[in-house]
């Protein structure tokens, strides 16, 4: 954690992205390309500019956004709430595990022609490609928690006569919460990897949608002032959920 | 008789072969005893300990508690453990609670039980803050303010003070003597230090290992307050010394 504000401390990020900016520039005057193909730093911040000014492009990070919060939300839920279950149920879990297993390393793109044949194009491609997205490294993880809790708690619970469904609110979630906490973290980034990827081909609006229009356009300042909103929403969610994560680890940390 | 083991025997299959754990144990307990169970590692101590409270039932001979055969813990007797057991992401108070959330008790009663116990173990300034922010001791005191708070009848004690500096350890000791006597409570404790269990007990179990059994029962006749350097205390340690075959006897070659 402390490796992560390190690394977002003000001046090494002014740094870095001025160093980015400068090379860009660079590439771009040295190399002479074609405007449609390369775009220079500041045709790019005019097209942000644009974007926001004229386009109201807060409509289409609207739309991600939503769909993203509806994908990866009700993801997270599903598979921690399968997890703590599956978790106690080691017996069932070796039968349910060689389908994960199989299921897992599936890009969740490779679903997207069944996806788009059942539910048609518009908002749910992109929530069900997200789902998939976050479901599998959160469910895998909190079956592992679930398994790694120690023993105490649950001699505890007995004792003191702590039944289900009591159990699972009272000591098994909590005490398997810092890691589920972190892949849930992790899951975030994966789920908006696809998200981008999902709207590209399934929906008529966001930002994976602008993506397509820009190049149908051939408006590569478009395309790469997309591509910057795409990186910093990411990066401010991803910020965002890190104190989440950090504050969890912080009021439950052990002795 | 309160609690009653007969012929108790407890075996594992390890890796296939058959490892007796516990052999041919009886034992009776009165209500108000402080039992301490005695041996080195291996003497089935934790085992038997564990029988009686549920956690394990034996596999052979019974254990009964109040004329009832014990087959899984009950809310009626509470452990206490060697590494305390707290939940981290509760403070104090709410830990201390926990075990009177099963009983029903409405909430601000469960806080005013909560909390007389908190400061009968004296930590009421340490009421609201994690176990986290608490030495050993204190969190070990924790601990016995939860087991006390849902008035058991039986309290199991697993090396509860094994993990403590010695300071502390004989601070704690006093205060657990102290809440046996005062709250009359059945306590069965498993140690391995023969000191600890003269100074607390009414009668102490001394187990041999391999298999695990019960070698002799030593009854600790001292009342009141004990003193670790009295010619009574020192008595019935040399007894213990002797069953365990420890004591020092200097190889005579001539006399004069």
């Amino acid at each position: 954690m402390r490796n992560i504000k390190k690394l977002l401390s003000v001046k090494n990020i002014l740094v870095s992205f001025i160093v980015l900016i400068l090379i860009w520039q660079l590439i771009y005057t040295v190399g002479g390309f074609n405007k449609a193909l390369f775009p220079s730093p500041y045709d790019a911040v005019s097209a942000l500019k644009k974007l926001f000014f004229e386009d109201s492009v807060l409509t289409d990070i609207g739309a991600s956004m939503s769909r993203f919060a509806i994908g990866y939300i009700s993801s997270v839920i599903c598979a921690v709430f399968l997890g703590l279950i599956l978790g106690r149920l080691k017996n069932i879990f070796q039968y349910i595990n060689p389908v994960i297993q199989l299921l897992r390393p599936i890009s969740p793109m490779a679903w997207l022609p069944f996806i788009v044949l059942w539910f048609g194009i518009g908002d749910v491609p992109a929530v069900v490609i997200i789902f998939i997205a976050a479901f599998f490294p959160v469910l895998l993880s909190t079956v592992s928690a679930v398994g790694k809790i120690d023993p105490i708690y649950m001699k505890v619970s007995k004792s003191f006569g702590i039944k289900q469904p009591q159990l699972i609110w009272k000591i098994i979630l909590p005490a398997a919460f810092p890691q589920i906490a972190n892949s849930i973290h992790l899951a975030l980034g994966t789920a908006w990897v696809f998200l981008v990827a999902g709207e590209m081909v399934g929906s008529q609006s966001g930002l994976g949608y602008l993506i397509i229009d820009s190049r149908n356009n051939l408006r590569a300042d478009t395309l790469m002032a997309v591509i910057i909103i795409i990186g910093l929403i990411g990066l401010m969610l991803d910020a965002v959920l890190g104190l989440l994560e950090k504050q969890i680890l912080k009021t439950w940390g052990e002795n | 008789m309160y609690i009653e083991i007969q012929n108790a025997g407890k075996k594992f299959i390890q890796d296939g072969t058959e490892f007796t754990a516990l052999e041919n144990v009886s034992l009776s307990i009165e209500k108000g005893e402080f039992i301490c169970l005695l041996g080195p590692s291996g003497c089935g101590k934790s085992t038997l300990l564990n029988a009686i409270a549920g956690f394990e039932p034996v596999t052979e001979g019974s254990v009964k508690i109040d004329g009832k055969e014990v087959k899984e813990p009950s809310v009626r007797n509470v452990t206490i453990f060697q590494n305390y057991g707290l939940l981290p992401w509760r403070s104090v108070l709410k830990n201390v609670e926990l075990g009177l959330e099963s009983k029903k008790i409405p909430k601000d009663e469960r806080k005013k039980i909560a909390e007389k116990y908190i400061d009968l173990v004296g930590l009421s300034d340490f009421r609201n803050s994690p176990p986290r922010q608490l030495s050993g001791g204190m969190q070990q005191r924790v601990a016995i303010a939860r087991t006390l708070a849902v008035d058991p009848d039986i309290i199991f004690m697993d090396e509860p003070f094994g993990a403590l500096d010695a300071i502390t350890r004989i601070k704690l000791q006093d205060d657990i003597r102290k809440i046996s006597r005062d709250e009359k409570k059945t306590i069965i404790f498993v140690t391995h230090d023969i000191e600890k269990a003269v100074y607390l007990a009414d009668r102490i179990v001394v187990m041999t290992p391999n298999p695990g059994k019960i070698k002799s029962v030593v009854s600790v006749p001292i009342h009141g307050y004990r003193d670790r350097t009295s010619g009574n205390f020192i008595h019935v340690r040399n007894k213990i010394f002797e069953i365990f075959n420890m004591k020092y006897e200097p190889d005579i070659e001539y006399i004069i």
